[in-house]
């Protein structure tokens, strides 16, 4: 049963996407992606190394670590994002429900549909509120009610109310706050199975901010989450595990990698590496 | 302990008449005659524009009637008559030309800053197409003579829109270019997040987010193709009759336009038909002048968000 769901998405991102509006959800599996990252690339910078852990199912997941420690390409390569980039390769495996999407067949395309991103800055495009929301249905060619899924999304983003009632306005007009809670109504319209955040909060106020974690805590339950972020406190309250990636320098060039993978409770209280220790304690940054 | 004191001494030092503004002082002085030839020299370049406009309007002001609008052209002695013709000719060529060119221009733009921007093939198409920018309006009519006017035969709108079009098209593209690579990474990244395909990515964000700067460069090239008379002297050539012939509309033959009809009528010995062609400068002017005003508009528009 579960197999076949997940043979199934693995399908779909073989073929493309089928035109059913609603990716089929699997339930039980508790790693959706295993990561293993043993090296990638830039052209001929290595920007990450040795960066393998998995991501749980209806957990929040954060990368945290100094500036330039490869977060966000590590969380990147989760949606296949760093195809945009020249020269970006990569060794290594990344599995979304056990299949390989760096696998030769599979369209990036459709891994991107199942795997959504949330960027640092807000990003809405320059079209009203209601088509921003629905601008992954339509990709997708949606056949239901369009108009259901679009509150849906926005009531589930904690945005409804204060959008209901001009729908059709720009996108653009909104506060920074809120855009980026219209950017994850976007990203939920279409249900997918994780979301990915990259330093979703970095050019939000506090309270913006804290409305944001109050919200991935709700989406927790339905989604699965990898954010990276700079605040550790936002890591610290949000994340159930927490990665903590450092730079290596001594290969010449800055390589980003993976130092220690765990809950995220024992992560701040009782961190096993030096570096880690160091970080948390607030050291370095 | 020393310190204070000397602060107070610096304050001591500053001669406040230096603050006041002198011509006596060479700096100043150099500052203002700049100025003023800056001024002038700005005031210079406006004189062609104005002097030619205050020209038509004088002299081709009271020529503009009804008549004059929807006539045919006069015969050599004759008097009264128009450009209507020309005017359904001009807005003709130049519908063929920008049918032709804007769809091509904007495809080829898309190629150059969304699809390969790093491609041989677009470095190659970037510099045809800054150097066909440079290209004299003559040598367009000249292939379009080639390639039009021998092929089928004769002289037509068809062949007088290609010479056109092949003159707007290097303004679409390059144009068009500048206006999708304005149109903001984030919100490219944002599509491609949400799993839009190359095609999707480019007709429901790129295209509609750059439009209003892709329509700024399709006015600009609509304004300076219908104003051209060379390329229209090989393909269009002129003609005295509409198009629209016994209810029938036939493309395919000699066509008027209003730069021709100012190029033939201006140097005509008959008052009556010089004083037509500035009529037609004015019509064709002020045309040009609204392509121009509304590519500025549709600009000033896509800042404004």
């Amino acid at each position: 049963m579960l197999q076949d769901h997940t043979d199934q998405i693995a399908d779909d991102m073989i073929e493309g996407f089928a035109d059913h509006g609603r990716p089929p959800r699997a339930t039980t599996e508790d790693i959706v992606i295993d990561c293993r990252i043993e090296r990638m690339y830039y052209g001929g910078f290595k920007a990450v190394r040795d960066t393998t852990l998995p991501i749980h199912r209806g957990s929040i997941t954060a990368f945290i670590g100094p500036s330039g420690c490869g977060k966000s390409s590590a969380l990147r390569c989760l949606n296949r994002m760093n195809d945009l980039v020249r020269g970006f390769r990569l060794e290594g495996r990344v599995r979304f429900l056990g299949r390989d999407i760096y696998g030769p067949k599979v369209d990036p395309v459709a891994v991107r549909r199942y795997v959504g991103m949330v960027f640092q800055q807000p990003n809405p495009f320059a079209m009203s509120i209601y088509n921003n929301v629905a601008f992954g249905l339509r990709l997708n060619r949606f056949r239901g009610n369009v108009a259901d899924r679009v509150e849906k999304a926005l009531v589930g983003a904690a945005l409804w109310e204060e959008v209901k009632d001009k729908l059709h306005t720009s996108g653009l007009a909104l506060s920074g706050g809120q855009q980026q809670r219209l950017c994850i109504a976007r990203a939920i319209a279409t249900e997918p199975e994780v979301l990915l955040m990259d330093e979703p909060c970095s050019a939000l106020d506090p309270i913006a901010t804290r409305r944001i974690e109050e919200l991935m805590l709700e989406l927790r339950s339905r989604y699965t989450i990898a954010i990276v972020t700079h605040n550790l406190q936002q890591a610290k309250r949000v994340a159930d595990r927490t990665a903590f990636m450092y730079v290596d320098t001594s290969e010449g060039g800055r390589t980003g990698y993976l130092v220690e993978f765990g809950e995220t409770g024992q992560i701040f209280e009782d961190p096993r590496h030096a570096h880690t220790q160091a970080y948390i304690r607030g050291e370095f940054s | 302990m020393s310190a204070p004191v000397e602060i107070t001494h610096a304050f001591e030092d500053v001669n406040l008449a230096k603050l006041e503004m002198s011509l006596r002082s060479p700096r100043t002085l150099a500052s203002a005659v700049l100025s003023a030839v800056a001024v002038t020299a700005s005031l210079v370049a406006c004189v062609p524009l104005v002097s030619v406009l205050a020209m038509l309007l004088y002299r081709g002001g009271s020529r503009i009637t009804w008549e004059a609008l929807t006539a045919l052209p006069p015969a050599a002695m004759a008097a009264g008559g128009g450009f209507g013709n020309a005017l359904v000719g001009t807005v003709t060529m130049v519908g063929i030309a920008t049918a032709i060119s804007v769809p091509a221009g904007i495809l080829a733009a898309s190629f150059l800053a969304l699809i390969g921007p790093e491609t041989r093939t677009a470095s190659a198409v970037r510099f045809a197409a800054k150097v066909l920018t440079g290209l004299p309006s003559v040598l367009a009519g000249v292939f379009a003579y080639g390639a039009v006017v021998l092929v089928t035969g004769s002289f037509s709108a068809p062949a007088g829109g290609v010479a056109l079009a092949v003159l707007m098209l290097p303004t679409v593209i390059l144009t068009a270019e500048e206006a999708i690579k304005m149109v903001p990474t984030r919100m490219k990244e944002a599509a491609i997040g949400m799993g839009a395909t190359q095609s999707q990515l480019l007709l429901r964000v790129v295209l509609p987010t750059a439009m209003p700067g892709i329509l700024t460069g399709v006015m600009l090239a609509i304004a300076r193709a219908a104003g051209e008379t060379a390329p229209l002297l090989f393909t269009a050539l002129f003609s005295s009759y509409w198009l629209l012939d016994l209810g029938r509309l036939n493309l395919m033959k000699p066509t008027a336009s209003l730069a021709v009809l100012i190029y033939n009528f201006s140097s005509a010995p008959y008052d009556n038909q010089v004083s037509l062609a500035w009529a037609a400068s004015l019509v064709l002017v002020v045309m040009v002048l609204g392509f121009n005003i509304a590519g500025q508009v549709l600009s000033r528009n896509r800042h404004r968000r």
